[in-house]
């Protein structure tokens, strides 16, 4: 048999070989029997040195040939078995994707924030900025500066805390707990004069009454105050409708009713659409079709004048929100309590 | 206020509205309507079938054949002939054997649907032919009960003489009851007439009778004083006007069946004529009456003529009640008193001696003004809240005593059908001025952004009885008597646009620029703080402001270690209850009785608030000036329970959180706020946290507060369970403060592009070395090149001796411009050695 005849078959053998190598072992097996310093190919190449001058270049080239040859079939096996071993192993690695995963407690901002801030984000579109007031306040802001003197009827619409040890004082000067955000407003106003004013005024308020599934005795309320020189009743209807359009929905039809409060002439109601039935009646809107959202109105000019703007060069309006109230609509939440008896069952919810 | 539809109609047509858009349009115009109660119409509780319940007629009674206390009634119905029925009814057996009679009833025919007369409560049954004793029966004559209109079935239901035969029943009795619910102080829709006028003006429909001048259909003349009464206002003040009328030879008995039906429909129970009509005519005209029996006026001593005096009482003063209840009066209470002494609490409630019984013949009718806020405090005073002080406190109008005394006598000649021979006298000094506004049209624009044209603003004042001077500018108008409300040019544009209807205005935006911007600093903190904290797993948690000062007493259970909370407390005059009697000074009972709640059904709390607390400030400054009390901002954290939860991979007994947790929450939140550098830790002392597990942080000087375990007697006494709870109590205002300096003294500079150098160097100290002290001596030394030092271990044992502990530190050290050689590594270990050797005893390991 010629050196070309062995050259030949031992190519052939080796690429036999090299399909039954099944494993990476098997494979450096044959590696290092073909091609490895001790290989057949590697001695094959060593004998040239030993053959006719003449037959030299051309056995040297084929040898080289095969040799190439046969490391690109070995890189190309190579890859086939770790792709298989890896396969054969990921299958092992296999889990049960749907086991539950590192438990991470998440938390929870309360309800009312949540919603406080939604009404912030509303509100500051339109120009509106926050503005905060004391809850423990004087008489007469909560009161007579908002048009509502001492034994005035209107005072039944409060139910108030008083803070004892201030009630020898006089009128005006004894201390309460704020029923609703109003006295915010002379505050901001005595503290804005003359500049025009659009402001936002949230926070807790306090009222002296049997608590109940629609009633705490504490909640928040979020009031609003524009004040400039040509603010309208007009104005006060398209900016509630638009606060209406952002919270509740565009779809939902805004109506103003003529309402009473002492610190506001005109005064009105707001309603809405109702959110759950959308005007066709449900128990929430008491099978009306409207749910009131706000009371609102001009700025009365006693209330003005007590801010230090002149009610013959000034107007402006003036709305109140409940912030419980949406909320427990929006979710069906039929018990106020939960608000700030901080079940967490609930809280969690949101 | 119930207000009955039939009632209205008296004075204003009303019958043809469809009676749901009258109620949209009485809303739209502030008058609201809380409820409609139907009678008859489809839609009551037993509407009343239009054929089968009809008028009738009884023309004959005739006896039944086969039982003694049955009758056979001929009643007319309208039909060709009448028809027999079957009855009980005691009235009608009183008139057995009577022919001719003309008896107006309320008939049902078989197929009727009415209450069952003859069983307790209300049980709706169809009538159905049958025979009663024999006797055909197919239709019946109703009872009252039968019909819805009251509990009253022992006897048939009367109608009046004049009502027609053949009639759905429904047409004379059916009824819409409104229930106002009038917002504010407005005497003048406090009736059945001042709602009229109201409709009057919202349709432009006429008002159809006066029931104001029945004085002079009378033809009553009042006088200053009568021959009959011995008038006197002291205090003319508080009392504007007092008409006295005297009323003689009156029969004390129940009222007819319409004016009934009209008081039980506007939710008042009739008691006899009297008393019934002085309600009638406080429903119908707004103004509250009172009827003393007149021989129990007595005369001042030494005359024979009853007196009256109207005077504020001697402090101590006392009279009992109509109700029954002895009162004592002090000297700003106004009184009606006689010749002896109290017989009536002005404007509230009348006298118990006084009062008109069964034997009286002759009354002295009360119509009087009187001071609004005098009424309204005496009953907040006495807790004393009638139908009349609720009336007078929302400002009658005085012009209205005279007519509204009238009236009573006209209604009670109506109908006790007897001849009385009234006398008046009226006491009036203090008539008001007719009141007159000057207003200019143009304000109605500038206040509600319409146009509303001149002459509709007339017609919609005139419409409302306001009297208009349109010749020159501005306009004067002229007040009615009872509006009462009205007394600024902003009340008339009110007035203009709640007529004229705030479903025609269109919405717009306000046209000026928005005002200055002002950032909210203290919003944003609080929001940022917020939105960290529930990063960190932790629950937003918002509780009640007033707590059970107790709960003060709680947070230090052993009573030498006073808890020292900020100020006094502001304590509440009144209370729902002693758990809601104070403001908080501390956020920490919130937290406890929260965790306590909770963990009735969740092993795991942990939880944040982020709130106000309450003080009373000795020294004022200029922020609490005002109100003396100081409102801070605190933050309180809690956590207890397991700290995981449960969880298929780790083993089912969970260790439980303990301070470590807290900590590391307080550490991540420190390194979000930019302050792990300038926060000071040490052990901290507070009663209410277990001595040896409690942490003061401060910072540039100032408390931030405390954090720890919750001490276990305090644990005890908020009935926690017996496992560690955690809690952090924090001066918000002294964190943002620091957080804004940290914030605004942020420089970044460049970031080496240098792979840093770690090592580990483990230090024995004193067992009582606080980590912090040794991890702030590394870094100091360690300037500028080491970059991160964390403690990874801690060890105490034989190897270190006893009183020592050994704190293993990783540290990695980084140029910022080359990288570190070992020469740089070494010179930097050493002088980190020698530093804590020097300054904090501190003995490398194994060194
Ligand atoms: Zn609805």
């Amino acid at each position: 048999m010629s050196s070309f005849e062995a050259l030949e078959q031992l190519h052939h053998q080796a690429l036999a070989e090299l399909v039954d190598a099944a494993t990476t072992e098997a494979l450096k097996g044959w590696e290092d029997r073909y091609l490895g310093r001790k290989g057949q190919i590697t001695q094959q190449a060593r004998t040239v040195g030993q053959m006719p001058k003449e037959a030299r270049p051309a056995f040297g080239r084929r040898v080289n040939e095969i040799k190439t040859l046969l490391e690109q079939a070995y890189e190309t096996r190579l890859a086939e078995i770790r792709n298989a071993e890896l396969q054969t192993q990921m299958t092992r690695e296999a889990i049960d994707v749907t086991l539950p995963g590192r438990p991470m407690v998440p938390g929870h901002l309360h309800l009312t924030i949540q919603a406080l801030r939604e009404l912030y984000d509303i509100w500051a579109k339109m120009g509106f900025e926050v503005y905060e007031a004391p809850d423990v306040e004087l008489e007469a802001y909560n009161f007579d500066l908002l048009n509502i003197p001492e034994y005035h009827p209107a005072r039944d619409m409060w139910d108030t805390f008083w803070v004892k040890g201030t009630n020898d004082q006089q009128a005006g000067d004894r201390r309460l707990l704020r029923t609703h955000t109003s006295p915010g407003q002379i505050r901001v106003m005595r503290e804005r004069y003359p500049e025009p004013i659009r402001v936002i005024l949230p926070g807790k308020c306090y009222r002296y009454e049997q608590i109940t599934v629609r009633a705490e005795h504490q909640f928040y309320q979020m009031e609003g105050l524009a004040v400039g020189r040509a603010i309208t009743l007009t104005d006060l209807i398209g900016t509630v409708t638009q606060f209406s359009h952002l919270y509740y929905g565009a779809d939902r039809q805004v109506r103003v009713r003529s309402s009473y409060f002492p610190f506001t002439e005109p005064s009105v109601e707001v309603d809405t659409q109702c959110i759950l039935c959308g005007g066709e009646g449900c128990a929430v809107c008491k099978y009306t079709g409207w749910l009131e959202i706000a009371g609102a109105g001009m700025v009365h000019p006693v209330v003005l004048e007590n801010g230090g703007y002149d009610p013959d060069v000034w107007s402006g309006f003036a709305f109140g929100f409940g912030v419980e109230r949406p909320a427990m609509q929006k979710y069906g939440v039929e018990d106020i309590r939960l608000f700030y008896g901080n079940d967490l069952r609930f809280l969690r919810q949101f | 206020m119930k207000i009955p539809l039939s009632w209205l109609t008296d004075y204003v047509q009303v019958d043809d509205l469809p009676i749901e858009a009258l109620r949209q349009r009485l809303d739209l115009a502030g008058l609201e309507v809380e409820t409609i109660e139907v009678i008859g119409y489809p839609g009551a509780e037993l509407p009343w079938d239009p054929k089968k319940v009809i008028t009738a007629e009884v023309r004959a009674v005739r006896p039944h054949p086969n039982a003694d206390r049955l009758v056979l009634a001929e009643v007319d119905y309208g039909g060709e002939a009448p028809e027999i029925v079957v009855t009980g009814a005691p009235s009608l057996y009183d008139r057995l054997g009577e022919a001719n009679l003309h008896l107006k009833v309320a008939f049902a025919w078989e197929g009727a649907e009415l209450y069952d007369g003859h069983v307790e409560g209300w049980r709706k049954s169809r009538l159905k032919q049958t025979r009663i004793r024999g006797e055909p029966s197919r239709a019946m004559v109703c009872s009252e009960k039968e019909l819805g209109l009251s509990e009253a079935a022992e006897d048939i239901l009367y109608l009046p003489p004049d009502t027609p035969v053949g009639l759905p029943l429904v047409e004379v009795l059916g009824d819409y009851v409104l229930d106002f619910d009038i917002k504010g102080p407005f005497g003048h829709l406090q009736s059945v007439y001042g709602i009229a006028r109201e409709i009057a003006a919202l349709y432009g429909r006429p008002l159809q009778a006066d029931p104001l001048n029945a004085a002079e259909r009378l033809g009553l003349e009042p006088a200053a004083a009568g021959d009959f009464v011995d008038l006197e206002i002291a205090d003319p003040e508080l009392c504007s006007r007092y008409t006295a009328t005297m009323i003689r030879d009156i029969e004390v008995a129940p009222s007819p069946l319409w004016l009934q039906l009209r008081l039980r429909r506007a939710g008042l129970r009739p008691i006899n004529v009297i008393v019934d009509v002085t309600n009638y005519v406080m429903w119908e005209l707004g103004e509250p009456l009172h009827a003393f029996d007149y021989h129990e006026v007595q005369p001042r001593p030494g005359e024979s003529q009853p007196a009256i005096i109207v005077r504020c009482a001697k402090a101590g003063e006392q009279m009992t009640t109509l109700d029954g209840e002895d009162r004592t009066f002090d000297d700003q209470m106004l009184l009606i008193t006689d010749g002896e002494g109290p017989v009536g609490i002005a404007g509230v409630m009348g006298g118990l001696e006084s009062e008109v019984g069964n034997a009286t013949e002759a009354i002295l009718l009360e119509a009087a003004n009187f001071h609004f806020l005098n009424i309204r405090r005496t009953s907040q005073q006495l807790k004393l809240h009638t139908e009349a002080s609720l009336r007078f406190g929302k400002q009658v109008d005085p012009a209205l005593a005279l007519p509204a005394a009238a009236r009573a006598v006209e209604l009670l000649q109506t109908v006790t059908n007897a001849t009385i021979d009234p006398a008046i006298a009226d006491l009036y000094p203090g008539k008001p001025e007719v009141q007159t506004i000057a207003l200019d049209p143009a304000l109605v624009d500038r206040i509600l952004g319409v146009e509303i044209p001149h002459a509709e603003q007339i017609r919609l004042l005139e419409a409302l009885e306001f009297k208009i001077d349109a010749e020159v500018m501005p306009w004067t108008v002229r007040v009615p008597s009872y509006r009462l409300d009205v007394r600024r040019p902003i009340d008339l544009v009110e007035e203009i646009g709640r007529i004229y209807g705030y479903d025609r205005f269109p919405g717009t935006l306000i046209e000026e620029p928005i005002p200055p911007l002002r950032r909210n600093r203290a919003l944003e903190d609080e929001d940022r703080l917020r939105d960290m904290l529930v990063g960190l797993g932790l629950d937003e948690v918002i509780t009640y402001s007033l707590i059970d000062p107790v709960d003060e007493e709680r947070l230090h259970p052993e009573p030498d270690q006073r808890l020292t909370l900020p100020g006094e407390p502001v304590a509440l005059q009144n209370t729902l209850s002693p758990e809601r009697s104070q403001m908080r000074r501390t956020l920490l009972p919130g937290a406890l009785r929260t965790a306590w709640a909770n963990l009735r059904y969740l092993s795991r709390i942990a939880t944040f608030e982020l709130g106000r607390i309450h003080y009373k400030v000795a020294e004022p400054d200029a922020a609490t000036a005002e109100t003396g009390v100081e409102e801070p901002r605190r933050l309180s954290i809690l956590l207890t329970g397991p700290r995981t939860p449960l969880w298929w991979r780790e083993a089912a007994a969970e260790p439980l959180l303990d301070y470590f947790d807290l900590k590391g929450i307080v550490d991540a939140l420190l390194q979000r706020l930019n302050l792990t550098e300038p926060v000071a830790w040490a052990a901290g002392n507070h009663p209410s946290f277990h001595p040896g597990r409690c942490a003061a942080v401060s910072v540039a000087g100032q408390v931030l507060g405390v954090l720890g375990e919750l001490h276990p007697l305090v644990r005890e006494a908020f009935d926690l369970p017996k496992q560690p709870v955690l809690l952090l109590d924090w001066d918000l205002e002294v964190l943002f403060e620091a957080a804004a300096d940290a914030e605004a003294a942020k420089q970044v500079g460049s970031l080496s592009p240098y792979a840093p150098v770690h090592e580990d160097l483990a230090l024995v100290v004193d067992e009582a070395m606080p980590a912090v002290s040794v991890e702030r001596v590394i870094r100091e030394a360690g300037k500028p090149l080491v970059n991160e030092v964390v403690l990874f271990d801690v060890y105490r044992g034989a190897q270190v001796g006893s009183g020592k502990k050994s704190l293993a530190f990783s540290l990695s050290y980084q140029a910022p411009n080359r990288s570190l050689s070992d020469r740089d590594v070494t010179k930097l270990r050493q002088r980190i050695i020698r530093t804590v050797e020097r300054e904090l005893g501190a003995q490398l390991r194994g060194g």
